[in-house]
C-alpha cells in the first residue's frame, strides 16, 4: 500500500555542507499491518515519518500510495487520501477545545459530544472531564498524547502514523498508553507504522524495520528482527529509558 | 434589497442573539432613539430626566433574570452619544447583554459612543455580554466607530463577569474600562478583539483592587491582521492584600502592528499580582497538525484564529 522508492534526504550543518539524513530508503509497506520502526536515536526514523506525512519533502526519490506517486501532494492532499499522523510532540492549541480538533479530525462539524467522547474513552480518557477542555498548556504530556491518539482515531485513516508516541511521558502514563497500541489495528481499521523503541511495542509488530545512520539495517518479521536487537539501542525497556532521564547526583 | 427593518434584525441578531421581540426587560436603541422598552416587576429601565440615556435598576435579591440593551445605527453620519446606569441590588444574578452594532450605508463615519457604569450591590453576581459589530453597503466609504467606556464599582463579596467580543467590521475603536474592587469582590474581563484592513483598536483596563482579598483576572486576546493596528494597556493597582491576574495574547499577521502594555501596580506587601503577554504568529507547527488533519493550510488558519478569539 505504501512504497518509499530511493528517499534520500538531507539538511544543512553548522558549516553549511549538506548532511545526508536518509540513503536511498526503500520500503514497501503491506495493507493491513502493524510495522514498527525502529534503531538508535539520530538514525533517521522520526524524519521518514515526517516524509511520509509530507512534513519534509526528500531530496531525492519517489513516494507511492496505492499505486499513485504522492511525492509531491502536500501534507493537506496525503491527508485527504487518507494518511494520519501523530505527533511526537503533539501541538497545543490556545482557545480550542479537545471536541473542536475531533471534529476537525472527523471532518464532521455536527459530530456529536457523545460520539466524540468514543474516541476519548478508546484512549483510555473519562471523557465528560477533556471534551470541552482547550488542547493548551493545562494538559500533562500524557493527556496530551491521548488526545493526539483521539484525534488520528477519529480520521479512520488507511494508513496512521505515529512519530515515537512514548516520548514525553512517565511510565504510569505509557504502561496504559501500550494498552490502546495493542488494539490499535482494530481501532484504526487499517495499515499502521509506529516510530518506537519500545520494546512492549516492538513485541506486538507484525514486521520490524531497523534504520541506522540514515540506512534499513534490517527488516523482516518480528520473530526475524526482535531477538536480534533486543537489548540495544533500537530496543529498550522503559525502565531503560526511566533510569537514563534520572538526575545524576 | 435589503430594507431597514431587515438590517435592523440582522444586527440585533449578530450582537444579542435576539431573533424576535425579546422577552423580559429590554431597551432597544435604534439611531440614536429608544425604539422599544420593557421593564420587569424586578428590572426597572427608565429614561435619564436630562435626555442623555437610561437607568436600569434591579432590585435586591434578583435571580436568573436577564436585561438587554442593544444598539442599532443604520445611518450614515450619526454620531450617538448615549450614558447608561444600572444600579444592581444586593444578593442578585442577573446577565446583562448590551451589543451595538453599525450598518454604515454612505460614506460619512457613524459612531457610537457608550459610557456603561455598574454599581453592583454586596454579594450579587453579573454576567456582562458586550458585542461590537459593523457593516456597509457596498461602496460606501464611511467608517465604523465604537468607544465604548465601562465603569465597575463592585461592592464587598461581588461578582462580575464582563466578556466584550469585537470581531468584525469595526474600523476605529478606543475601547476604556475601569473597575473598583471591594473587599471580597471579583472581577473577571474577557475580552476579543479582531482587527483587519486599516482597522485601529485601543483598548485600555484599569482595575483597582481596594479591598482585602479582592481579585481581578484579565484575559485579552486580540488578532491583527493586514495592516491594522491594535493597542492593549492593562493596569492592576493593588492596594491590599489582594490577587490580580492578566493576560494579554495577540497573534500578529501579515503587515499588522501590535502593542501590548500590561501594567502592575502593588501598593501593598500583600497583593500578589501577575502579568503574562504574549504576541506571535501562528506557529508553523500548529499549521502543520490541522493540515494533517486534512485542512488546507487557510482552513487551517481560520480554525486556529476561531479557536483562538471563541
Amino acid at each position: 500500500m505504501l512504497k518509499l522508492e530511493n528517499i534520500r534526504y538531507e539538511v544543512a550543518d553548522e558549516k553549511g555542507s549538506d548532511k545526508e539524513i536518509l540513503k536511498n530508503i526503500t520500503l514497501d509497506i503491506p495493507e493491513g499491518k502493524f510495522v514498527v520502526i525502529t534503531g538508535p536515536n539520530g538514525g533517521g526514523k522520526s524524519t521518514l515519518a515526517k516524509i511520509i506525512a509530507g512534513i519534509y519533502k526528500p531530496a531525492d526519490g519517489k513516494i507511492f500510495f496505492d499505486g499513485e506517486d504522492i511525492t509531491d501532494c502536500s501534507i493537506t492532499d496525503r491527508a485527504n487520501k487518507g494518511i494520519s499522523f501523530a505527533f511526537q510532540q503533539p501541538v497545543r492549541f490556545k482557545g480550542i477545545e479537545v471536541l473542536d480538533l475531533i471534529r476537525l479530525a472527523a471532518k464532521d462539524k455536527n459530530l456529536t459530544p457523545a460520539d466524540a467522547c468514543k474516541y476519548l474513552s478508546e484512549v483510555g480518557l473519562c471523557a465528560r472531564d477533556y471534551i470541552n477542555r482547550e488542547v493548551d498548556a493545562s494538559l500533562s504530556g500524557g493527556e496530551l498524547k491521548r488526545i493526539e491518539i483521539a484525534t488520528v482515531l477519529a480520521r479512520k485513516s488507511r494508513l496512521t502514523v505515529f512519530d515515537e508516541p512514548e516520548a514525553g511521558i512517565d511510565l504510569w502514563s505509557f504502561q496504559n498508553l501500550i494498552k490502546v497500541f495493542e488494539h490499535i489495528k482494530e481501532l484504526t481499521k487499517g495499515t499502521v507504522i509506529i516510530i518506537s523503541h519500545q520494546e512492549r511495542i516492538l513485541d506486538i509488530a507484525d514486521e520490524i524495520i531497523v534504520i541506522e545512520k540514515g540506512e534499513i539495517a534490517s527488516k523482516g518479521s518480528r520473530d526475524e528482527i526482535l531477538p536480534g536487537i533486543l537489548g540495544s539501542d533500537a530496543a529498550v525497556s522503559m525502565c531503560h529509558v526511566q533510569k537514563e532521564a534520572m538526575p545524576r547526583v | 434589497m435589503m430594507t431597514i427593518d431587515d438590517i435592523e434584525k440582522r444586527i440585533l441578531a449578530e450582537v444579542a442573539d435576539i431573533h424576535k421581540t425579546p422577552t423580559g426587560a429590554y431597551n432597544i436603541r435604534y439611531n440614536g432613539k429608544a425604539q422599544s422598552r420593557n421593564s420587569t416587576e424586578n428590572i426597572v429601565i427608565s429614561s435619564k430626566e436630562d435626555g442623555t440615556g437610561i437607568d436600569i435598576r434591579i432590585k435586591d435579591g434578583t435571580v436568573n433574570q436577564s436585561c438587554c440593551i442593544p444598539v442599532v445605527i443604520a445611518k450614515t453620519g450619526l454620531k450617538d452619544v448615549v450614558t447608561n446606569d444600572f444600579y444592581i441590588g444586593e444578593n442578585c444574578d442577573v446577565q446583562i447583554v448590551a451589543g451595538c452594532g453599525i450598518h454604515n450605508c454612505g460614506d460619512q463615519d457613524s459612531q457610537h459612543d457608550g459610557l456603561h457604569r455598574f454599581f453592583i450591590g454586596k454579594n450579587s453576581k453579573v454576567k456582562y455580554v458586550e458585542k461590537h459589530y459593523g457593516e456597509a453597503d457596498d461602496g460606501s466609504k464611511g467608517g465604523n466607530i465604537m468607544n465604548p467606556v465601562t465603569e465597575i464599582y463592585l461592592d464587598e463579596g461581588a461578582f462580575m463577569e464582563m466578556e466584550s467580543t469585537q470581531i468584525k467590521g469595526i474600523d476605529s475603536t478606543n475601547r476604556v474600562t475601569k473597575a473598583e474592587i471591594k473587599k471580597d469582590a471579583k472581577l473577571i474581563v474577557r475580552e476579543r478583539l479582531l482587527t483587519n484592513g486599516t482597522q485601529e483598536a485601543e483598548s485600555r483596563i484599569d482595575a483597582d483592587l481596594i479591598g482585602e482579598n479582592s481579585s481581578a483576572n484579565i484575559i485579552s486576546r486580540s488578532v491583527a491582521t493586514d495592516k491594522s493596528k491594535s493597542v492593549f494597556y492593562s493596569r492592576i493597582v493593588g492596594k491590599a492584600p489582594c490577587s490580580g491576574h492578566s493576560e494579554c495574547d495577540a497573534i500578529i499577521m501579515d503587515d499588522a502592528k501590535v502593542l501590548a502594555l500590561p501594567g502592575l501596580d502593588a501598593l501593598s506587601p500583600d497583593a500578589a499580582l501577575i502579568h503574562e503577554a504574549a504576541i506571535g504568529k501562528i506557529a508553523g507547527e500548529q499549521l502543520i497538525k490541522l493540515e494533517t488533519l486534512g485542512l488546507t493550510p487557510e482552513e487551517a488558519e481560520a480554525a486556529i484564529i476561531d479557536g483562538f478569539l471563541k
